[in-house]
């Protein structure tokens, strides 16, 4: 009886405390975001070899995080969902793909116009970018797979699978791609690596920076959440009405 | 002998049948009865474990149910005795000649299945039945495109082969097969709308 | 299990168009880049091994939706799902013959391709063992995109974008080894990796396989 007790209160349970602390965490993101970036963009000396270009850094870094953790948290809560049938888990995973699509996105943009001054080209197949592109694929498909499938708890279940499969294709793909690159290039000259480009007074803001995406995302999902739980509840009720 | 207690079935996540509860003894069938959407199909495939249960349970030999429905898995491709050879192989039986003599097919054995008429198919795909040796049959809507003589055919298999052998059989059917067995009328069983263990009840 | 490998093999053959479409599908793309990039034999040897290793892709890609799509509609797939065969058992046997009807063809064609784009004589061999390592997992990966979108009326252009993104490690070794090849390097490294990402999908993917069949067949 415990599982159906959980299965009944907890999308409930849940609207009720989110509801207060949605607005705390938005506050939050918003003034770690608004400190991080004014403290990054406008209080940091310029990199004596990049320049102010090096400041993407405050939007590139947290997101290309972000991109990267929605990912792992959909993984944990498919695996929620298929052990427990947690409809909260479900639903969350959901709504934390769209999320993570828009921060692989920025943080592709954002790659994007660091490259063109550091190597003269907006886009190289780098291995780092080459493997957002992959996880963008990624997002693409899952979210296309959600969208695709009528029955929610089917769909549930089968992005759950795709997730998990995804999961693994998708450091395979990682390893693969650095694989590649070196083949091609000897070696990558061109790189990414905040920690061989970024000195320690650019730090401090960028922790700022993260915590104010890490902030916003997880306020972003619970928002989501919310509103596939909404939608869920409509399309019960509206069941229901044609049942009666 | 197949023991059906207390079973709640759903389609598409909304229960549609709550508190079927019966006893099928071997060597009997049950007929199952009810207006269009009352729910027989998704017993049967629930009762043939396609789709789960929401609550109670279906009891009998897990290794002997077997479900049929009009999509009959044939494969127009394949000649009659090779269709029937496949689910053989797949079950472990051996395909006997009596098989074509008892559902008519003896003339159609090296015949496309594609070339087939419809209640010729419909025999072949009944013949799988036979074929295949399970104890337990879920059928739905057996008879469909069958004519009389055809009709027969099958009810004296299923009368003095498979029910005769402690067979037993739940079917769901809208035409008389002549076979004494009681009827279930499915109507009284019907989901109220409040009752529990849907997908969506979390939610409400 | 050997009974249902068999069924789709003589199935695919009476159909007829199981094996060719695919080769000929191949065949086209493979004629069609060199009137893209131009008929300079140094540029076309150079890009020959990705767009043997694309085009195939490509190939084996076009007959996927097949593989479960017919046993759906027809109900065999919920027989299959009640007889005595685990559906592990059926989504392996599925692959293989989704192998032997593309992937097996394409291999053995591909060096007479090869021989349009200009191949460095060196790679043949590594094309040859490359695609033979490859495919398998190929049809593996795309068995399992063909089970995830079984139910669905137009799965044909989401099973590509579900599957495409899961050949990125295959293709990435399997091209590899052949570049390599053709550059005198040695490919051994990209083989292994290609051989135990086949091994790896064959070891995990019925499951998932069979998992996902289930849960569209309720």
């Amino acid at each position: 009886m415990r599982m159906s007790l959980w299965e009944y209160a907890n999308p409930k349970r849940f609207m009720g405390w989110t509801a207060p602390v949605l607005p705390v965490v938005f506050g939050l993101a918003g003034v770690c975001l608004v400190v991080g970036l004014v403290w990054g963009f406008f209080f940091t000396p310029d990199d004596y070899r990049q320049g102010s270009t090096v400041k993407i850094i405050y939007l590139h870094v947290p997101a290309a995080l972000m991109a990267i953790n929605a990912w792992i948290m959909m993984l944990v809560a498919s695996l929620i969902w298929i052990v427990r049938r947690h409809h909260v888990s479900a639903l969350a995973a959901k709504a934390a793909a769209s999320v993570g699509l828009t921060m692989t996105l920025i943080a592709l943009f954002t790659g994007a116009i660091w490259g063109q001054p550091m190597w003269g080209t907006y886009w190289a197949w780098d291995p780092r970018l080459t493997s957002f592109l992959i996880l963008f694929l990624f997002y693409l498909g899952y979210i296309a797979l959600w969208e695709a499938i009528e029955d929610p708890d089917t769909a549930a279940d089968l992005t759950s699978v795709l997730c998990m499969v995804g999961s693994i294709f998708a450091i395979l793909s990682r390893y693969a791609v650095l694989f590649w690159n070196q083949g091609l290039h000897q070696g990558a000259s061109l790189s990414l690596d905040p920690e061989e480009n970024v000195a320690d007074v650019f730090w401090l803001p960028l922790v700022v920076c993260i915590a104010g995406f890490a902030l916003l995302f997880i306020a972003l999902v619970l928002l989501r959440t919310r509103t596939e739980i909404r939608a869920r509840r409509i399309r019960a009720l509206e069941a229901r009405v044609r049942r009666a | 002998m197949l023991r059906v207690q207390n079973l709640t079935c759903a389609r598409g996540g909304v229960p549609v049948l709550s508190g079927v509860s019966f006893d099928v003894a071997a060597g009997q069938a049950l007929i199952l009865r009810g207006p269009n959407g009352v729910g027989k199909t998704t017993l049967l495939r629930t009762l043939a474990g396609l789709q789960p249960a929401l609550a109670g349970a279906a009891d009998y030999p897990q290794d002997q149910g077997a479900y049929a429905s009009h999509a009959d898995g044939i494969k127009t491709a394949l000649t009659v005795t090779e269709n029937l050879a496949f689910w053989a192989d797949v079950h472990g039986t051996i395909l006997s000649d009596g098989i074509f003599a008892t559902f008519d097919l003896v003339d159609l054995r090296d015949r496309m299945a594609g070339t087939l008429s419809a209640g010729q198919k419909r025999r072949l795909g009944l013949a799988r039945l036979g074929v295949i040796g399970r104890k337990v049959l879920f059928l739905d809507e057996p008879t469909v495109s069958l004519d009389g003589f055809s009709v027969r055919l099958f009810a004296d298999w299923l009368q003095n082969t498979h029910l005769a052998g402690g067979g037993i059989s739940v079917i769901a059917t809208h035409i008389d097969l002549g076979l004494a067995a009681p009827e279930l009328d499915l109507t009284p069983f019907k989901a109220a709308p409040d009752v529990g263990g849907g997908s969506d009840e979390a939610f409400l | 299990m050997i009974a249902l490998l068999l069924r789709d093999l003589r199935l695919a053959v009476r159909a007829g168009g199981g094996f060719g479409l695919g080769l000929a599908f191949f065949l086209i793309v493979v004629v069609l880049v060199p009137f893209g990039v131009g008929p300079e034999t140094a540029v076309l040897t150079r890009i020959a091994p990705g767009i043997l290793w694309v085009a195939s892709l490509l190939a084996a890609l076009l007959s996927l939706d097949r593989i479960f799509a017919l046993d759906f509609e027809d109900g065999s797939l919920a027989l299959l799902a009640t007889s005595p065969l685990p559906l592990e058992g059926a989504a392996l046997m599925k692959a293989l013959a989704h192998w032997i009807t593309t992937g097996l063809p394409l291999t053995i064609a591909a060096p007479a391709l090869g021989f349009l784009l200009s191949l460095a004589p060196e790679a043949y061999v590594y094309l040859l063992v490359s695609l033979l390592l490859g495919t398998p997992a190929l049809s593996m990966i795309g068995t399992f995109g063909a089970a995830l979108t079984v139910g669905l009326r137009r799965g044909g252009l989401l099973l590509s974008l579900l599957v495409l993104p899961l050949y990125v490690p295959t293709l990435i070794f399997g091209a590899e080894a052949v570049r390599r090849g053709a550059d005198g390097l040695d490919p051994t490294g990209a083989l292994l990796l290609l051989g135990a990402i086949t091994a790896g999908t064959f070891a995990l993917l019925p499951f998932a396989t069979a998992a996902t069949l289930r849960i569209n067949l309720r």
